[in-house]
């Protein structure tokens, strides 16, 4: 059979390649999104100090860092069963909110932009944050690299450095804020809070008034039906930092709702021998291979998922503007897989008004921000939504906190199923028979998974092995003279 | 797991002024002991630099041993202390890179003690002979 | 001056390095000007294919991000150098091995069980693990095949220059760019950071290193102002290069080494653990022997950027 490939896959975080496969007329058959990366953090942080896993599991990624700082510091904190003061969680919810702006920012402006600024099948040389700098002018420009820079910057005081800061332990943080730096934190909210206003209207006059733009949004070629996961704060309002995680089916129905630590008896995880990455599914649904609708287990996270799942935002400009997005799509639940990328700029304004909210907090200047831990370390779940996704992690320790099991469930993955279905419905609705495959019809195929903000480094933290092989050797006669193996069982 | 014909290769750094001489009496009586000890003289024991342990192994040594002067007997006064504090963080560390705490062995012998340094080096080979040779497996890309 | 060709990949890595880069915001205009760049596949679209239809050199500089370990990777990294004129090993994890080097106290076997059997949320009854070549119905499909040993950069391509740091810090990156621009980088094989120890650069007040007991960061909360050694908190400082702003320090935690050995030293860890035992104030073997306890984790601590580089280079097994 035919095939295309596209090597690597571009404008994400992280490593894959997509196979599509034509039948002989040349329509396609086939895609297969294969993920050729592992690094293997949940065997490798057997032995290691459990304080240090903040630390070590942020390089799982370096575009979300702090939300693995953040449910690991957590999960520490429910091993050690020790509850942090109230300044330490508000200033950690602080760093988090400053944290999604970040990632957010940087996904939209950088990677998923230049998309709809210079247009899918623009010239790749073009086609990335320069040639959106270009288009939309330096002053523009310069407003989206200073508000991601404001970000960063709010990080690096708490944390150390924005990328893999250090302040999350057990109990609390390790620095602090003062007066004056929450001051200057105060004002980069406030500009922030305009910035989200403001991309929320670029989002408007670039892709919702472009016609063929919203055809693609609404188009049956990006659209998947399946069930959706988010945390929910207790009036079921999206919440990165903390709350329940809530679970509703493709007709928006609630479908179950439970606690971090009861995530096993949700969550399972298929394996296929052709990619790294695992594929993780609803226990209660089943897996019913890389189907949509109702009888497959398949879910999705991130944000349209987390607005999907949720009763709304706890914002009131982010409130208008989810409002604004369901009533132009048409109602609960949104299936379209572009709308991740509104979705996302909801969410934006959410971080902006929430982390302007937190930034008023006299609260947050309070120094003691550490409970030393007394009690013995056994085991825990840390959970908050990282940009990308639900992103859970799992720690057991020895009597002394020093690390025994870690599993992890982290974000990308549970959509890795949905972008295999993506990519391949995408594929199927762009490449026909007799039709010239250019290099922009490719990119839209890439647009496909590119909607979800995969970050593939997260969705892979684990390691493969060798292939079972099985040699036979027989006489002319057909009888078994010897039999090799290795990894046979 | 004493691999037939397996002759361990055991590095001994010695010092100076007493296991050192404890060494070449042990030779000038000749008394009799494994011959896999092979010695590297240094000043003094708190002279060795865990690299030199870690380079040992790399090198292909399957056993190292650092011999001093009892404690309160060092030439520097506390050059055996240092060592003394140094080692068993050193072997709690080899421990996890693999390379058991019966291949590093830190003692004392005096001038004096030929028959103790001999003793001491037919114990070490016969410890690193059941434990066979220390994995080669290095750094190759396919495992 | 023609403009330089620029190209920047990432191998067993997370991603923080190129995002170091987009952290010089609007200083990346400065770069467009003095370079075009031809690979970043985090934000532009140039595939592989682009880079194998280049001539030999054709690349001026390469910034190669992440480790080396598995088959992928280590062919990248031969095509790069191929058509680099300059290679320089970019972050924590090219020079030294960085976090993913911790894989070296595994190996592939013990990775592929915990993960695709162990794991309490696998569901995998038929015991399928990935294959580095599948049969599906429609064609042969390919994975990387994975090594048991996480290597550097330096591993398996010469390599001219180092930036360290997890990720390196703006103010080093514009340092290197700089360079770029006026034609003035180092004798090959520097690394661009500074000289001197972390201890060097780090303002906190150092009096005398005597201990007695060490704490875990979690069971104190130390003095802001005081050394977090002096205080018994293991910090890297001594045997790591500075260069770094001291950035973990200012947030009140112990270094932990990402910038590598210093100058002159052939393995952090036996220079790390070299200091601890320096500074320990007992000779009481029994003192001595609950100090080691009270080292939790030496070989994860002491090499936990750097297992790639060390001596040793992994867990024997």
């Amino acid at each position: 059979m035919k095939r295309i490939t596209i090597d690597p896959i571009t404008r994400l975080e992280g490593h894959g390649r997509i196979e599509i496969f034509l039948d002989a007329e040349g329509n396609v058959a086939n895609a297969y999104l294969q993920i050729p990366e592992l690094r293997g953090f949940e065997k490798f942080c057997e032995g290691r100090p459990v304080e240090e896993m903040p630390r070590i599991t942020q390089r799982i990624c370096g575009v979300c860092p702090g939300a693995h700082h953040m449910a690991s510091t957590k999960a520490c904190d429910a091993l050690f069963h020790v509850d942090p003061p109230p300044a330490a969680k508000k200033l950690r919810e602080l760093y988090y909110c400053a944290h999604m702006c970040h990632s957010h920012i940087a996904h939209f402006y950088a990677l998923a932009a230049p998309d709809f600024v210079l247009g899918p099948d623009a010239d790749p040389a073009e086609r990335n944050i320069l040639g959106v700098i270009a288009k939309v002018g330096l002053e523009v420009g310069g407003e989206v690299l200073k508000h991601r820079a404001y970000a960063q910057e709010i990080q690096a005081v708490i944390g150390g450095k924005a990328t893999h800061s250090v302040c999350g332990l057990p109990g609390g943080m390790s620095r602090a804020i003062t007066e004056e730096e929450r001051a200057d934190f105060e004002e980069k909210a406030k500009s922030m809070v305009e910035f989200g206003k403001f991309s929320l209207k670029l989002f408007d006059d670039v892709v919702l008034a472009n016609e063929d733009y919203l055809g693609l949004i609404t188009g049956d070629i990006y659209t998947m039906k399946s069930y959706y996961m988010g945390l929910v704060d207790a009036n079921n309002k999206v919440n990165f930092y903390d709350g329940d995680i809530r679970v509703v089916d493709p007709e928006g129905k609630e479908f179950a709702k439970f606690k971090p630590a009861e995530y096993v008896d949700y969550i399972g995880e298929h394996t296929e021998p052709w990619s790294y990455l695992k594929f993780p599914f609803l226990k209660k649904v089943g897996w019913k291979g890389l189907t949509e609708g109702k009888e497959s287990g398949v879910y999705r996270v991130a944000p349209l998922a987390r607005l999907n799942v949720a009763d709304g935002m706890a914002t009131p400009i982010a409130q208008e503007a989810y409002e604004r997005m369901y009533q132009t799509l048409g109602g609960k639940p949104v299936h379209a897989t572009l709308a991740f990328h509104w979705a996302r700029l909801v969410e934006l304004m959410y971080a902006a008004e929430r982390l302007l909210e937190l930034c008023q907090d006299k609260e947050v200047t309070d120094p003691n921000v550490r409970t030393i831990p007394t009690a013995t370390p056994d085991e825990g779940v840390g959970v908050v939504e990282a940009p990308r996704g639900t992103l859970y992690h799992h720690y057991k320790t020895d009597e002394r906190g020093m690390v025994e099991k870690v599993n992890l469930i982290v974000a990308t993955v549970q959509n890795n199923p949905a972008m295999n279905m993506s990519i391949k419905k995408a594929a199927q609705g762009l490449i026909k028979a007799g039709q010239v495959v250019s290099e922009g019809l490719l990119n839209m195929v890439e647009m496909a998974y590119r909607a979800y903000d995969p970050c593939i480094a997260c969705a892979t933290h684990t390691l493969p092995g060798q292939m079972p092989l099985e040699v036979i050797i027989r006489d002319p006669q057909g009888n078994i003279l010897q039999t090799l193996s290795r990894n046979v069982s | 797991m004493n691999k037939d014909g397996f002759e361990p290769k055991i590095v001994g750094f010695c010092c100076n002024w007493c296991s050192y001489r404890g060494a070449d009496m042990a030779g000038t009586a000749r008394m009799k002991s494994a011959p896999n000890v092979r010695i590297v003289r240094v000043m003094c024991s708190g002279r060795v630099d865990p690299i030199f342990v870690l380079k040992a192994f790399k090198e292909g040594a399957d056993g190292v041993l650092i011999l001093g002067c009892h404690p309160g007997d060092c030439h520097y006064a506390e050059g055996n202390y240092k060592a003394a504090r140094r080692v068993p963080l050193l072997k709690k560390m080899l421990e996890q890179l693999g390379i058991e705490d019966e291949r590093v062995r830190l003692d004392w012998v005096s001038a004096s003690e030929g028959n103790r340094f001999t003793k001491i080096v037919n114990e070490i080979t016969a410890k690193v002979k059941e434990l066979g040779p220390l994995s080669r497996d290095e750094r190759e890309p396919n495992g | 001056m023609a403009k330089l060709k620029l190209a920047l990949y990432w191998a067993a890595s997370c991603g923080g390095c190129d995002v170091a880069v987009l952290d010089i915001n609007e200083k990346i205009l400065d770069v467009a000007e003095l370079a075009d760049i031809v690979l970043w596949p985090i934000a532009m679209d140039f595939k592989y294919h682009h880079i194998e239809a280049m001539d030999d050199g054709g690349i001026d500089v390469c910034l190669f991000n992440g480790a080396v370990r598995n088959s992928e990777q280590e062919k990248i990294a031969k095509l790069l150098r191929a058509k680099s004129k300059v290679m320089v090993a970019f972050g924590s994890c090219a020079c030294f091995g960085g976090i993913p080097a911790l894989g070296n106290f595994t190996n592939r076997n013990e990775i592929f069980q915990r993960a695709y059997v162990e794991a309490p949320t696998n569901v995998n009854t038929n015991g399928t693990f990935p294959q580095t070549l599948t049969q599906v119905e429609e064609g042969e499909l390919e994975l990387p095949e994975f090594y048991d040993t996480v290597l550097t950069l330096a591993d398996v391509v010469d390599v001219e220059y180092f930036v360290p740091g997890c990720p390196p810090p703006v103010d080093l990156i514009l340092k290197v760019v700089d360079a770029l621009a006026t034609n003035s980088l180092p004798p090959p094989g520097a690394v661009i950071a500074s000289e001197k120890t972390l201890c060097d650069e780090c303002e906190r007040k150092k009096e005398e290193k005597k201990i007695t007991k060490i704490y875990r960061p979690h069971e104190i909360i130390p003095d802001p102002e005081k050394c977090l050694l002096e205080q018994g908190i293991i910090c890297m400082g001594p045997a790591t290069r500075g260069g770094c702003g001291q950035r973990c320090i200012l947030a009140n935690m112990p270094c932990r080494g990402c910038f590598g050995p210093p100058v002159g030293v052939y393995d952090q860890g036996a220079k790390m653990l070299s200091a601890i035992a320096s500074i320990y104030a007992t000779d009481g073997e029994e003192d001595i022997a609950r100090m080691v306890e009270e080292v939790v984790d030496p070989a994860g601590t002491f090499y936990r950027f750097g297992m790639s580089a060390s001596m040793l280079k992994r867990k024997r097994m």
